[in-house]
């Protein structure tokens, strides 16, 4: 993996251990030196970190720990009590079930859009590039607009579906779209950069020893990214059970019918049932806290990939 | 005219195929129904509900938070980069990875947590309220959400420039003479202010369409805490899907024109992270130039 790149970096490396080898007093006097010159002192040292711990502290940890104070202030029970509502889990059901459609959907265009993007150059490949970056940049609330405007009754489509007796707006069609939109770019963005790193010298001489393009595609293409294709799954799928803007202006708020784990917390906090409100919400917050830890995990995962391959260069050239 | 380069590898056609048409189903197909909706309207009219009072008060509310928010984030989140790349401290990997929380955290989840939190019986609230300072339920209140959903960007743009920044040149620069704010302001910032710029850039991007987050902290006045987004949800609970429309191709102008500025502040970041890693890289050859130049004439 980014084996050009350490290509790169392992003969800086290899450059700069000769000189020290080469005059090792010099070495140990920049040594000290470089600490001296390029660190602050300690006071402003920690001056700065309790800073930036107090500002993280605000903005981060604590409304991640109010999600479960709350959530536990009347105890377990009611914690408990508040996912026995049928209500409750008539949107848990409907999030994953909107999750479960968009995500693979979003999987299946990410690879592709991977693959045609990062393995070859074609006119008009920047342009795509960021016509697939347009979802980030458009406001949840117009996100779910567009697809009123295309199916709603006074939409492009409207009198058509009417016909039909097809409904999309406010009903699960619709938020299951909207969550496509806003989720769409995901897997993509998290793909290509990662497939253009790789090159394609080890496709090419999979294809040259029989391989069809399949079995390129599976054995060679794929366990290369295998971790970060993970991270762009789950990160996908956090954001298709947390979407919550778009989907508001889709669903109709029907209770039981089209209400997603989002917007069931909203219902219930207006009602002012913070007990329930935020033991939901505390199932979306575990959520956010494993996608977490999974990314942690893939960027330790490709950082040990990094080393193997820099060991194993220099095993070839020693 | 060559349409694309010569490749051994297959699957170019149907790729390119699948990944165009999904693009044009779930994304331009209706992007573009939502224009010509717009362009039903005649233009008075158009620009009568885009420029209502009402309309004008709720952008001014949205960028201006935004901007302030961005630059809250721009300010600590230079300083949150700094310290976890240049300090070793206690929880330094646990707070390295919880960063990106606002990515993965339900807006609504953050807005209710934040809103118990900001309010005036809330863990931070009730001092606030002591001294007289209404944060939810008020602009402030506006700004906080803003802050924490775009939390991650100048953190996450900043911190791998930071990690490849070269240490010689500090090491030159206090050689020098220089003192250590002088380092940073002369010598560090400059190199990472590209990226900060994107970073910036994206927040303010992020918090100009933001809406979960931001409805329940509001109070949602109008002209006073009601923000460009709610606006649109308002006209489309009152079936006024012309004014609703209208409003909604002013955000997607806005949410176009910072897209094309992020692409561009992207690709000067890079280019001077290059640049900057390529003199690096060579040190006997690039850096001597500039002073070979100069004796030759």
């Amino acid at each position: 993996m980014a084996y050009r790149f350490w290509r790169v970096h392992a003969a800086k490396a290899n450059f700069m251990g000769g000189a020290i080898a080469l005059n090792p007093r010099a070495a140990t006097l920049t040594a000290s030196a470089s600490s001296r010159a390029t660190l602050e002192s300690a006071a402003v040292r920690w001056t700065l970190i309790a800073v930036a711990s107090l500002f993280l502290a605000l903005f981060l940890f604590m409304p991640l720990a109010m999600v479960f104070v709350s959530a536990f202030s009347k105890g377990i029970h009611a914690y408990l009590a508040s996912f026995r509502e049928p209500d409750a889990q008539a949107a848990i059901r409907l999030t994953l079930l909107t999750a479960g459609i968009a995500v693979p959907l979003n999987l299946l265009f990410g690879v592709a859009a991977a693959w045609c993007i990062a393995k070859f150059e074609f006119i008009g490949k920047s342009l795509l590039i960021t016509l697939i970056d347009v979802p980030f940049s458009v406001s949840p609330v117009v996100s779910g607009l567009i697809y009123v405007l295309m199916f709603g009754l006074q939409g492009a489509m409207g009198p058509w579906l009417v016909a039909h007796d097809i409904k999309i707006i406010f009903a699960v069609p619709g938020i299951v779209l909207a969550t496509i939109f806003v989720t769409f770019p995901f897997v993509a963005r998290e793909l290509i950069p990662l497939i253009q790193a790789q090159g394609n010298d080890e496709e090419e001489a999979a294809l040259t020893l029989g391989a069809s393009g399949w079995q390129t595609f599976l054995r060679v293409t794929l366990p290369n990214v295998k971790w970060g294709l993970l991270y762009g799954v789950i990160i996908c799928n956090a954001r298709a059970m947390g979407e919550f803007g778009a989907v508001s202006v889709v669903s109709g708020h029907v209770r039981g019918l089209t209400n997603t784990m989002p917007l069931h917390i909203e219902i219930l906090y207006n009602e002012y049932q913070f007990v329930p409100a935020f033991a939901v919400a505390s199932l979306l917050a575990l959520l956010a806290l494993l996608t977490l830890v999974i990314k942690s995990f893939v960027e330790w995962q490709s950082k040990r990939q990094l080393t193997e391959d820099a060991e194993n260069w220099s095993m070839e050239t020693a | 005219m060559v349409l694309k380069k010569r490749s051994i590898l297959p699957g170019f056609g149907m790729t390119l195929g699948f990944t165009v048409s999904y693009l044009c189903l779930i994304v331009l197909i209706p992007l573009s129904a939502t224009f010509l909706k717009a362009a039903t309207l005649t233009w008075p009219r158009f620009w009568h509900v885009i420029s209502d009072p009402r309309a004008v008060a709720s952008y001014r509310i949205t960028f201006g938070a935004s901007l302030i928010a961005a630059l809250i984030n721009l300010v600590f989140g230079l300083l949150v980069a700094w310290v976890l790349v240049r300090y070793t401290f206690p929880g330094r990997r646990l707070i390295d990875s919880l960063v990106d929380l606002p990515f993965a955290l339900p807006t609504a989840v953050a807005g209710i947590a934040l809103t118990a939190i900001y309010s005036s019986h809330g863990w931070v609230g009730q001092y606030l309220a002591m001294m007289g300072i209404k944060a939810a339920y008020s602009q402030l209140g506006i700004v906080i959400a803003l802050t924490f959903i775009g939390l991650p960007f100048v953190v996450r743009t900043v911190q791998p420039v930071l990690e490849d920044l070269d240490r010689d040149m500090e090491e030159a620069a206090a050689s020098l003479g220089a003192n250590r704010l002088q380092v940073f302001t002369k010598v560090i910032l400059p190199s990472i202010w590209p990226a900060a710029l994107t970073g910036f850039t994206m927040a303010f991007a992020r918090a100009i369409g933001e809406y979960g987050s931001v409805v329940f902290i509001s109070g949602n006045m109008p002209m006073k805490t009601e923000i460009t987004p709610l606006l649109i949800i308002t006209k489309l609970d009152q079936y006024d899907y012309a004014g609703a429309t209208a409003i909604a191709v002013v955000m997607l102008v806005v949410s176009f024109v910072m897209l094309l500025a992020i692409n561009l502040l992207q690709k000067w970041s890079s280019k001077a992270q290059r640049a900057q890693s390529s003199s690096g890289s060579a040190p006997l050859g690039l850096d001597l130039e500039p002073i070979y130049g100069s004796t030759a004439n």
